[in-house]
C-alpha cells in the first residue's frame, strides 16, 4: 500500500492503495467517476479511454502511480446532464449511443481531438475513433455526429 | 381475456400508468431497455396518447412483483406486446380522465380539449390537470383494447426527432449501469473458470487459500464453481489470478476438433419438414429431393456457411446480488427477470417471495449472453457470503470463452428456374445447434444457468428440444415471401456439437436468409434479370414490393458509377410478420483481398414509427453488427479451449470501414407497429456476398468473408 497523490478533473486528490493498482480502479471505485468504463483489461476496446495531459489514454492496464503529477480528465469534467459540453450537446442531439457503454470513451477522444484542431481531416478522425470499438453499431452516427461537430467549429 | 400476450397477464390500467407523483407519469413495463430505445419509445407513445410532454414521462426499470411479467425483450417484439399494451392501457386513461373532467366541469366530452397534461374546456380558462383528477378515477380497471385511439392526423409527437431517455447521463457518465452499483459493504468478485466446459475441479492448493483468506479475500468453493471476492475490486482481480494458477483440473473430455459443417450433417439430429407458415411440421414426411429436367430448367445448387458468432459485448456481463439469509435481491442486465427469478428459485429452493430480480442496464447483450448466467454466479457468491453486497464481474476472457453462442450453420439449397425466369423449384436443408437454451420459467430453468453443472449439486447439461413455433429458432425466416410452387423446407435440429449456444439477434434468420437471397441472386443471374426486376416477378405482397422499388430507385440515384465498385442487395421481412427490410450494399476490394464497404442503404417498412431516430438506429447498428459478423467474425477453438479470448482473436469491425449510410423509412401511420430491431441483418449478410460477386466474380458461400476465404475462393476459381 502506498499513498497515491493524482490531479483528476482540476483537483488534487489521493488514495492509499496498492502501487500496481491500474488507473480504472482507482478512478471509478475511490474518487466514483465512473464514466470510465471496463471492456476488456487489455488496451484494446477503448471503454476505459480518459484523457493524461490532453492525450487519449486507456486507464485500464497502467497503473494509477505511474500517472501522479499529471493532469487527468474523466467524461465527467466535460459537462452534467443539465449543462452538456458542445461535442456531449451534438453527441446527444445525434442520438449517438445505443447501449452507451462505448460512449463516455469516445466522447474523451473526440474531445482532446477537437482541442488539437478545429479542422480535423477525415483520416485524423477516423485514426482517433479507431482506437474504440463499439458493438451496437452506432459508428455510422458517432461520424455524422463528428462531422457535425467539425462543421459547427468552423462556423 | 385478452389475446394479448402482455394485457393477458397484466389487464389492468394500474399496472402500466402509474400518476401518483404530481406532475409525472410512471410507465411500468415488463420490457427492458438494452440500447433498442423501447423506454423512449414507450414515453412516446404515452406523450401522444395523453398529451402530456415527453420530459414528464418517466420508465421504470423492470421489477419481479412490481412491474408486467412480458417474458423475454426478444424477437423484436417489444413494440408489438408493451408498445400496444401502453397504447391502449393511456388511450383507455384518457378516456376515463376526460368523462370525470366533464363530470366535474359541468360540460360535454365534446367542449374538452388535452394538451400539456391539462384538460381544458375549449374557449375557457377552466382546466383540470391528470393529477387533480387522480383521486376521483378508478385505474383498477380493464385496458380496453376497443378503445378509440388518437386520431393519427392529430399526431404533434410521435415520429420526431427527440433525445432518447438517458442519452445526455450517457454522454456525460452520469448514466449507471449494473457494473457502477456501489452498496455499503459491497464487495468486488470474480470467478475462476475451467479451461473450458468438460472439467472438473481435482485440486486446490490450500495454501493459496489460507494466504489469500490472510489478506482478507474471501475464497468460495462450491464444487467446481470457484470464485473470489475482495472489498477492492483490483485485489479481487489478482486473487483470481493466484487462484486459477493453484487451481487444477480434471479434464473430462476435449472440444472435437473435427470439421464443424462436416459435423452439422454428420451428427445425430431431428429432421422436420417446414410447412407453409414457417412451421415444422410432425406429422409430414419429408420429400426426397428431386431435380427438374434439364431441357426446360436450370438448377443451382450451393451450400452456404456460417461459423459460431458471438454477442461479444463491450462490457463483460456482470451481476449483482445480496442474500441477508433469508432473503435475496439480484439486479441484472439479462433481458428477463422473471425467467431469471424463476431460475433461481428453483436452483436454490427458495420461494418466490424471497427473491427480487431487477433489471439495471449492461452494455448490450444482443440476446443471450452471459448476463443470466453472471447474475446467477453472483447468487451463488451471495449465499456463501450472506450480509455482504456482491458485484461480480466477468472478464473479457470469461465472457469470450463461456457465453453460448450463435450456432454455426449449414445451409443446402437447390433451386431451378423455368424457361420464363420463374423459380419453379426450391429445397432448403438448414442444419444448426439450438438458438434457444435461455431459462424458461416451468421447464427447469435452473439447468440452463452455466455455473448450475459445477456446483457441489451439479445439474445436468440440458438438451433443448427443437422449437416448433412459426420462425422458431433454427428455420426462423427459411420460409420466403416470394411466389413458388410449395418449397422443400427442412430444418435439422443437430445434437452432440463442441460448443455451447443460445439466442443471438435473430437466431436462425440471419443465416437463412443469407442462403436464400445469395440462392435468389444466383438464380437472377442465370436467368439473366437484374436482381430487382427478379425479385419483384415473385412478389404479390405490395409492401415488400415497395420496399423494393424504393431501394432501386435510391441506390440508382445515389450510388456514383464506379468500375470496380461492386453493388448487391438482399431482402427479407423478419419472420415474414416484422418488418419489411430491403438492404443495398456498395463495396470495393483491395490487392490485399480485403473488403471495404462504401455505401449501405436500407430502406425499411416497420409500421407505425413512434421514436424515429430509435427504428433508425436499431436499423443502422442492426446492419453494422451483421457486416461485422459477416466480413470478419467467427469463434475460434481447438481441444483445449475456446481460443477468441479477446479482440485480437475474435476482431469485430472497427470504424475504418464504416460505409456511408443511407436510411428510409416507409411510414404507415395507423399500422401496426412492426418490429425492426432485427430486420437488417440477414439482408445486410446477403447484400454483402451479392456485391462481393458483383465486383469479384466470386460467389463467396463461407464465412467470414475476409482476405483468407477471398484468397481461397479466388484460388479455386
Ligand atoms: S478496457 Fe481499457 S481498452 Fe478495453
Ligand atoms: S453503443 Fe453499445 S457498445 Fe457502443
Amino acid at each position: 500500500m502506498a499513498l497515491i497523490n493524482l490531479h483528476v478533473n482540476g483537483k488534487n486528490m489521493s488514495v492509499d492503495t496498492e502501487t500496481d493498482t491500474p488507473l480504472i480502479y482507482v478512478l471509478r471505485n475511490d474518487f466514483d467517476f465512473k464514466g470510465a468504463k471496463l471492456g476488456c483489461a487489455l488496451e484494446q476496446c477503448g471503454a476505459c479511454m480518459v484523457l493524461v495531459d490532453g492525450e487519449p489514454t486507456n486507464s485500464c492496464v497502467r497503473a494509477a502511480a505511474e500517472f501522479e503529477g499529471r493532469q487527468i480528465e474523466t467524461v465527467e469534467s466535460f459537462g452534467n446532464p443539465e449543462k452538456m459540453s458542445d461535442i456531449q450537446q451534438i453527441f446527444a442531439e445525434e442520438n449517438v449511443a445505443q447501449c452507451g457503454y462505448c460512449t463516455a470513451g469516445i466522447v474523451c477522444s473526440v474531445t482532446s481531438l477537437f482541442r488539437k484542431t478545429k479542422t480535423p481531416s477525415d483520416e485524423q478522425i477516423k485514426d482517433t475513433l479507431n482506437r474504440h470499438l463499439c458493438r451496437c453499431g452506432s459508428h455510422s452516427r458517432i461520424l455524422d455526429a463528428v462531422y457535425r461537430i467539425r462543421e459547427v467549429a468552423i462556423r | 381475456m385478452s389475446k394479448h400476450s402482455s394485457l393477458s397477464n397484466s389487464p389492468k390500467i394500474s399496472e402500466w400508468l402509474d400518476f401518483s407523483q404530481e406532475g409525472e407519469l410512471t410507465l411500468h413495463t415488463g420490457k427492458v431497455d438494452i440500447g433498442q430505445r423501447i423506454t423512449t419509445a414507450l414515453a412516446l407513445i404515452a406523450a401522444e396518447e395523453l398529451s402530456i410532454p415527453f420530459d414528464q414521462i418517466s420508465v421504470r426499470k423492470t421489477k419481479t412483483d412490481v412491474d408486467p411479467n412480458e417474458g423475454y425483450t426478444a424477437g423484436s417484439f417489444s413494440m408489438q406486446h408493451s408498445g400496444y399494451a401502453i397504447k391502449k392501457a393511456t388511450a383507455t386513461a384518457r378516456k376515463i380522465f376526460t368523462q370525470k373532467a366533464a363530470e366535474k366541469l359541468n360540460i360535454s366530452e365534446d367542449k374538452l380539449e388535452v394538451s400539456d397534461g391539462q384538460i381544458r374546456a375549449k374557449g375557457t380558462n377552466q382546466s383540470l390537470t391528470y393529477w387533480e383528477l387522480m383521486s376521483d378515477v378508478n385505474l383498477e380497471i380493464d385496458v380496453d383494447e376497443d378503445v378509440q385511439t388518437k386520431n393519427t392526423s392529430d399526431y404533434s409527437i410521435q415520429n420526431k426527432k427527440h433525445i432518447a431517455k438517458g442519452m445526455a447521463e450517457i454522454m456525460t457518465g452520469k448514466y449507471q449501469f449494473l457494473q457502477d452499483l456501489k452498496f455499503e459493504n459491497m464487495l468486488h468478485a470474480r470467478i475462476v473458470r475451467p479451461p473450458h466446459y468438460h472439467c472438473e475441479l481435482e485440486k486446490l492448493d490450500p495454501d493459496v487459500i489460507s494466504r489469500l483468506e490472510k489478506e482478507n479475500i474471501f475464497v468460495i468453493r462450491d464444487g467446481s464453481f470457484l470464485a473470489v471476492a475482495a472489498k477492492q475490486e483490483y485485489k479481487a482481480v489478482k486473487a483470481a489470478r493466484r487462484i486459477s494458477l493453484a487451481a487444477k483440473w480434471k479434464v473430462e473430455k476435449q472440444l472435437s476438433e473435427e470439421n464443424i459443417y462436416s459435423q452439422l450433417t454428420a451428427n445425430r439430429k431431428d429432421r422436420f419438414f417446414v410447412e407453409k407458415g414457417c412451421v415444422p411440421s410432425t406429422t409430414r414426411e419429408i420429400p426426397e429431393l428431386t431435380t427438374m429436367n434439364e431441357d426446360e430448367h436450370i438448377t443451382v445448387n450451393a451450400v452456404y456457411q456460417k461459423p459460431y458468432h458471438m454477442h461479444a459485448s463491450i462490457g463483460p456481463s456482470a451481476g449483482c446480488a445480496h442474500f441477508d439469509g433469508q432473503s435475496l435481491q439480484v439486479w441484472t442486465h439479462n433481458q428477463g427477470v422473471y425467467p431469471l427469478r424463476a431460475a433461481i428459485t428453483e436452483a436454490f429452493d427458495m420461494s418466490k417471495e424471497n427473491v427480487s430480480v431487477q433489471f439495471i442496464p449492461g452494455a448490450g447483450v444482443y440476446g443471450h449472453n452471459g448476463a443470466d448466467d453472471a447474475a446467477f454466479d453472483a447468487v451463488i457468491i451471495a449465499r456463501h457470503i450472506p450480509k455482504y453486497s456482491i458485484l461480480l464481474k466477468w472478464t473479457r476472457d470469461d465472457e469470450n470463452s463461456w457465453e453460448p453462442y450463435g450456432s454455426a450453420m449449414h445451409c443446402e439449397i437447390q433451386a431451378s428456374i423455368n424457361k420464363k425466369g420463374k423459380i419453379s423449384s426450391w429445397s432448403h436443408e438448414t442444419y444448426a445447434d439450438t438458438f434457444l437454451t435461455r431459462p424458461i420459467t416451468g421447464k427447469k430453468p435452473a439447468t440452463r444457468m452455466l455455473s448450475s453443472h459445477y456446483l457441489e449439486n451439479a445439474l445436468p447439461w440440458p438438451v433443448a428440444e427443437p422449437m416448433m413455433v412459426p420462425h422458431g429458432g433454427i428455420h426462423r425466416n427459411m420460409e420466403m415471401l416470394y411466389e413458388m410452387p410449395e418449397p422443400r423446407l427442412v430444418k435439422n435440429r443437430v445434437y452432440d456439437l463442441p460448443l455451447r449456444t443460445s439466442a443471438l439477434r435473430t437466431l436462425g434468420a440471419y443465416g437463412n436468409v443469407f442462403a436464400n437471397e445469395s440462392m435468389i441472386n444466383e438464380l437472377a443471374e442465370r436467368a439473366n434479370i437484374d436482381p430487382f426486376t427478379f425479385r419483384l416477378n415473385h412478389l404479390k405482397d405490395e409492401r415488400a414490393i415497395n420496399v423494393l422499388k424504393k431501394l432501386q430507385q435510391v441506390m440508382e440515384k445515389d450510388t456514383p458509377e464506379d468500375e470496380q465498385m461492386g453493388k448487391g442487395i438482399g431482402f427479407a421481412r423478419y419472420k415474414n410478420s416484422a418488418a419489411y427490410c430491403a438492404i443495398g450494399v456498395s463495396l470495393t476490394v483491395t490487392e490485399a483481398a480485403e473488403v471495404l464497404l462504401h455505401h449501405a442503404y436500407i430502406v425499411c417498412d416497420a409500421g407505425e414509427i413512434v421514436d424515429l431516430e430509435g427504428v433508425r438506429a436499431q436499423l443502422e447498428g442492426g446492419f453494422i453488427q451483421a457486416a461485422s459478423w459477416t466480413l470478419y467474425e467467427q469463434v475460434l477453438y481447438e481441444r483445449d479451449g475456446i481460443v477468441s479470448r479477446d479482440w485480437d482473436t475474435y476482431p469485430i469491425i472497427t470504424f475504418d470501414n464504416i460505409p456511408k449510410m443511407h436510411t428510409y423509412l416507409i411510414e404507415n401511420p395507423g399500422k401496426p407497429y412492426l418490429g425492426a430491431g432485427e430486420g437488417a441483418a440477414g439482408p445486410a449478410a446477403a447484400a454483402i456476398s451479392n456485391a462481393l460477386k458483383d465486383a469479384t466474380g466470386l460467389s463467396l458461400r463461407k464465412m467470414p468473408f475476409n482476405s483468407d476465404t477471398i484468397m481461397e475462393a479466388a484460388l479455386e476459381g
